[in-house]
């Protein structure tokens, strides 16, 4: 059912946790439907300096929130805003098919929580 | 422990299906002998399914593909010969696809259906029943023990308030057949689905048994077999394994009931002791004897299927995320479960291989297994977090 990659990412979940003293939080999904996650950064010099998350879900909910807090930690914040749903499907050697839309929500997660920080900032365009 | 998905087949079973895959190959409709010792076979193994369920004659067994098409059988059989006598049909909101399928199915050709709801322990209410009842109702299918919350309905009682509308009881006993013993006469049921592979007969094989004198019409045309109600050569090796099944339960049941009863509550209860925040599904004793079904809070079905199968543990869930809908399970949303609860939903159903060696195993496993996820979801409140 799901690649190595994924089996990996759930068994050994990246950054997995809080940042208590964030700079953005942002949350998706419902426990209604499944699946609800949280990520949270940290921003230093326009940059993505830490990175944590949390999520109720099911395996490829888990995993796909592991890769993106991956592929987000270091980046610019342009950098990471470009992040997005098929970037984190194929980092993980592909998902599937009934999981792509369900589940496949940690870049909408981490955009939301790059929104909050600028709101918090003033500095939304 | 996910016997509900397959079992496998027993190897005296296997054993009794042999010859009658290589050398006693004679089609039982022949004259000449060969024809004839298929025949024997074929009626000796509707003798022990009619034996199994104490049904009054070998007759009322009628072998099909499986019980799916047993139910299918029942529900579109009953409905279209008695369609003079009225078009109202009920059964639960609980029963198994191959039930509330064929009834939804049957709303489009001309039947009312009604789908009767059930406690939070997953019993029918018989309330509604009586109420819905009137000279309309032509048939009330109910499950014997849905495989997801194991409860076991109290059938006698519902045959006697069915029966005193006159109508015809259908009941679905394909997670029960094999678990509890069932008495068609003493309970009063009028059609019974039986399957195989829950009894580890082989799959692809089942059964209906039909009260003398119950009006259905065929459901497949041909040949006239199976009393005309279901023509086509008779499946010879795997209706002999089902023969060879029903023996074996019959005889074997109580012993084995017994012994997954004990491996069952300590199951359920290492399940629920050790972890906070988890619930038994279903009734406590009135379930059935291999059902283990408990939810737990704040984390998702299908990473525990995920977690336990890591460790060897094979296991099923009622989460959406776990089903090709992505809805989760009609049956944990029947007993009043919110979404969020069904979605922690965790079922294991023991069989014969299981020992307790491995209850005690998975007793141990799931703390952590639970702890994980739970340190991992945001939805768990923060003292259970470490």
């Amino acid at each position: 059912m799901y690649s190595e990659k994924v089996m990996e990412h759930f068994r050994k979940p990246r950054n997995m946790g809080e940042i208590p003293d964030a700079d953005g939080v942002g949350t998706v999904g419902n426990p209604v439907c499944g699946d609800m996650m949280t990520v949270y950064i940290k921003v230093r010099d326009n940059h993505i300096d830490d990175i944590k998350f949390k999520t109720f879900g099911c395996g490829a909910a888990i995993a796909t929130s592991s890769m993106v807090t991956e592929l987000a930690k270091g980046k610019t914040l342009e950098e990471a805003k470009k992040i997005g749903r098929s970037d984190v499907a194929e980092s993980l050697g592909g998902l599937p098919k009934v999981k792509m839309h369900c589940s496949n929500l940690a870049a909408d997660a981490l955009h939301a929580a790059i929104e909050d920080y600028e709101k918090r900032k003033g500095t939304k365009r | 422990m996910d016997h509900t998905a397959g079992r496998p087949v027993e190897p005296r079973v296997t054993e009794a299906m042999l010859p009658y895959t290589e050398s006693l190959y004679g089609n039982p409709s022949s004259v000449h002998s060969f024809g004839q010792e298929a025949r024997q076979a074929i009626e000796e193994a509707r003798a022990k399914v009619a034996e199994l369920i104490n049904a009054e004659r070998e007759e009322s067994i009628i072998f099909t593909s499986g019980a799916t098409e047993s139910n299918n059988m029942a529900i579109k059989g009953v409905a279209y010969r008695n369609k003079d006598r009225g078009t109202r049909i009920i059964t639960s909101s609980i029963e198994h696809m191959s039930v509330l399928n064929p009834c939804k199915f049957l709303t489009t050709k001309g039947f009312k259906v009604t789908f009767l709801p059930v406690d939070k322990y997953g019993f029918v209410d018989l309330a509604s029943l009586e109420k819905e009842l009137n000279n309309e109702t032509i048939l009330v299918s109910i499950i014997y023990a849905n495989g997801e919350i194991g409860t076991i309905q109290p059938i006698k009682k519902i045959s006697q308030i069915v029966h005193g509308k006159n109508a015809y009881l259908h009941v679905d006993a394909t997670a029960a057949n094999g678990q509890v013993p069932i008495d068609v006469n003493d309970e009063g049921i009028d059609l019974l689905t039986i399957s195989s592979n829950d009894m580890y007969g082989p799959k692809g094989v089942g059964a209906l048994y039909i009260r003398r004198g119950t009006r259905l019409e065929p459901s497949i045309h041909g040949g006239g077999q199976e009393q005309g109600l279901r023509s086509g050569t008779e499946n010879l090796p795997s209706i002999v394994g089902l023969g060879k099944a029903a023996e074996m339960e019959r005889k074997e049941m109580p012993t084995e009931s017994e012994r997954l009863k004990k491996l069952r509550d300590k199951l359920i209860n290492g399940l629920l002791d050790h972890i906070p925040h988890s619930f038994l599904n279903g009734h406590p004793t009135k379930r059935l004897p291999n059902n283990a079904a408990v939810r737990y809070s704040f984390i998702e079905g299908e990473s525990i299927l995920l977690d336990l199968d890591m460790k060897g543990v094979a296991a099923s869930s009622g989460s959406a995320c776990t089903a090709k809908t992505l809805e989760p399970s009609h049956v944990l949303r029947a007993i009043g479960l919110k979404h969020e609860e069904a979605h922690g939903s965790l079922l294991f159903t023991l069989g014969k291989q299981n020992t307790e060696e491995e209850v005690d195993y998975v007793i141990r496993i799931m703390p952590d297994i639970v702890k994980r996820l739970r340190r991992m979801s945001p939805l768990t409140p923060k003292e259970l977090r470490e």
